[in-house]
């Protein structure tokens, strides 16, 4: 494995895991866009549309006396077919008031089951030649061609470069339609761009990853890299990492075994990715918000101590006297330190600005963001806090 | 008959001369079915005013400004801009839409959302430099959020979101500012921050058109009105449109006399 990962093991296998790291990159920077324009299905349906193309290129190519396995000619045959099937899911929406998802559903399983009809008959007809089709139902890597990975190699780039070049319209669009719109971009065919770039990595993952799990590529990279960040720009670059990272790792691992079929590996790493993002990433892991809600909970023990302390009341539960211990708040004998006194004023004044706001008719609202614990400074804007300090001085002074 | 002439028969004074206008519409016609929402309205924004656009829920007040930007392509009718197409005007145009047509859980901070208002200047390729940086902290100063600079927009209050707004659209330098209900769910700190940047965009020669609900503040906040209810029920200066009869005729029974009051 060590050999496969390090790019050892011979030159077709070192060909497919470069292509496939290429290819995985690609995928995870469009998946990004595509993931927050909110249309990650619609490459479900691009990818199942490209089944009767393929079958279709493959017949005319054997019908003019070529082996019909020419990788170029299949990847224009499923991307028409493809065009077709995203073309009919648009005409469906915009003409009927029927849902996307509805019109997704239709023209995925219509075109996939007319592709297999084609492809059963291939095999009927053509049965020693048919060999290479069905790896594009889940991807095989094994007879590639070095043309065939530079074809896929170039293909990832041309995407990549494409992405980067949209990267600000199609953010905008994705972001706020309308505005985008005034702005004077046509939204339309930014929209029809980012299709065009699902379209272009489904055909130049075909024989890498199969129709059947390109889609997985168009979608895990993307929400495996939403977990790690509050900005779009770190999101895409983190998904184009994570699917050149499944990628490179999924097409090595399964060059150690023969028989093993490199989607399903690919999509098992970048599942991998995922399942970590979501249990370890620091803001938005489950991991994290457990520990937030444990932080809370300390949080919520000190402020109420603070303000008992703030009252001269006694504190009485035990957690409560523990976390003000551990912050130096208060002395083993129950007596508020100088730091625990500073505190506690300051814990008294944002509970006093809060209640205030609830009196200012003009500031009444926002009371709905006091969780009694974020200090009132990292809600208002200055202006609004001056505000309420105003009238909370003593009326002589003013 | 096009309406202006049907204007004109009526005896209003029309004038065709929209050369100055920053914002002209002739005989818009709006339908998202088979019954438009917004039927032939001509409309003339009067360069450095700030109007109110005003009607009942339902009116089209919002789909008139759609329509005027652009963002729905109107049935019929034509929208003009300096007595240009809108298309060749866009750089000279700002938008802040409703609150509520956008998506708070995106990953973005506030410093990106201001710096989409850069937009004409970045282009696709142009690498963001220091005085881009400049300029979106100018734009939020100007509305009291720079200290927020760095946050996700949905940690923000709804007002806060719109000061975002605000400052998104004054980075784009723009002379013509269309607000989609401004004051919708904000504080009124925040209400009246806005309206006070708005007030200085107007002095510096600026034109602001907003849709509005609230009648009592129409007075306070801006110099015209414009009517409508699906149909153009009034325009012109607020002492002189702004009137119970108009608003009568605007609300139909549906307002209660005692906002009326105040307009009179």
């Amino acid at each position: 494995m060590f050999e496969a990962l390090t790019l050892q093991l011979g030159y077709n296998a070192v060909l497919v895991t470069l292509g496939s790291a290429a290819l995985g990159v690609a995928a995870g920077a469009v998946s990004a866009f595509l993931y927050l324009r909110k249309r990650a299905l619609v490459s479900d349906a691009v990818s199942h549309a490209t089944l009767p193309g393929l079958a279709l290129a493959f017949l005319i190519m054997v019908a003019f006396g070529s082996d019909g396995r020419f990788l170029p000619g299949l990847m224009v045959g499923s991307a028409l077919s493809a065009w077709a099937g995203l073309w009919t899911v648009n005409w469906i929406t915009r003409q009927t008031r029927l849902p996307e998802d509805a019109a997704i559903g239709a023209v995925l399983s219509v075109f996939f089951g007319f592709g297999i009809v084609l492809l059963t008959i291939i095999q009927t007809m053509q049965s020693g030649r048919q060999a290479g089709l069905e790896g594009f139902l889940l991807g095989s890597t094994a007879g590639m061609l070095r043309s065939d990975a530079l074809v896929i190699a170039a293909g990832g780039a041309l995407v990549l470069l494409a992405t980067f070049a949209l990267r600000r319209p199609m953010l905008m669009t994705a972001f706020d339609e309308g505005y985008a719109r005034v702005q004077g971009l046509n939204t339309a065919r930014i929209d029809m761009a980012l299709m065009v770039l699902v379209l272009a990595v489904t055909v130049v993952g075909l024989k890498i990853v199969g129709l059947i799990l390109i889609v997985a590529m168009l979608i895990i990279p993307a929400v495996a890299a939403r977990f790690w960040s509050e900005n779009a720009t770190h999101v895409a670059l983190l998904a184009a990492l994570f699917g050149g990272l499944s990628g490179y790792v999924g097409a090595a691992l399964s060059a150690t075994a023969p028989d093993l079929p490199t989607g399903p590996i690919i999509v098992l790493v970048a599942f991998a990715l995922f399942a970590l993002s979501l249990f370890l990433a620091p803001s938005r892991g489950v991991l994290a918000s457990a520990l937030r809600h444990r932080r809370l909970q300390h949080d919520v023990h000190l402020r109420q101590g603070l303000l008992a302390l703030a009252h001269n009341q006694p504190v009485y539960e035990a957690m409560t006297q523990r976390m003000l211990r551990a912050h130096g708040m208060m002395r083993a004998d129950g007596v508020p330190t100088d730091a625990g006194r500073i505190a506690a004023a300051a814990a008294l004044q944002d509970e006093t600005r809060w209640q205030e706001l609830r009196r200012i008719e003009e500031l009444a609202m926002l009371a709905s963001r006091d969780d009694g614990l974020t200090p009132i400074t990292d809600i208002l804007t200055a202006d609004q806090v001056a505000l309420i300090d105003n009238r909370l001085k003593p009326q002589g002074v003013i | 008959m096009t309406p202006v002439e049907l204007a004109a028969e009526n005896g209003e004074i029309v004038s065709e001369n929209l050369d100055g206008a920053p914002l002209a519409l002739r005989g818009v016609t709006v339908s998202y079915g088979a019954d438009p929402v917004v039927f032939s309205v001509d409309m003339t924004i009067a360069a450095g005013s700030m109007t109110a656009i005003i009607g009942p829920n339902g009116a089209g007040k919002s789909t008139l400004l759609k329509a005027a930007l652009g963002i729905v392509s109107p049935l019929a009718g034509r929208v003009t801009c300096w007595g240009k197409p809108l298309e060749s005007q866009r750089k000279r145009i700002a938008y802040v839409p409703q609150r509520a047509s956008i998506d708070w859980d995106f990953p973005t901070q506030v410093r990106d959302v201001v710096m989409m208002g850069l937009h004409h200047e970045l282009g696709l390729l142009s690498r963001i430099h220091g005085h881009h940086h400049a300029k979106v902290t100018e734009c939020l100063t100007r509305v009291g959020m720079q200290d927020f600079a760095d946050r996700q927009i949905g940690q923000l209050s709804g007002g806060q979101q719109q000061r975002v707004f605000l400052a998104r659209a004054l980075a784009q330098g723009a002379d013509l500012y269309l607000l989609d209900e401004p004051f919708a769910g904000v504080d009124a700190a925040t209400e009246a921050a806005i309206i006070s940047v708005l007030k200085e965009l107007r002095d510096a020669g600026k034109t602001v058109v907003a849709v509005h609900h609230d009648l009592s503040t129409v007075e306070e906040y801006f110099d015209r009105v414009f009517l409508i209810n699906r149909r153009r029920m009034g325009e012109g200066p607020v002492a002189e449109a702004f009137t119970q009869d108009a608003l009568h005729a605007t609300y139909g029974g549906r307002l209660g006399d005692g906002l009326v009051a105040r307009a009179g």
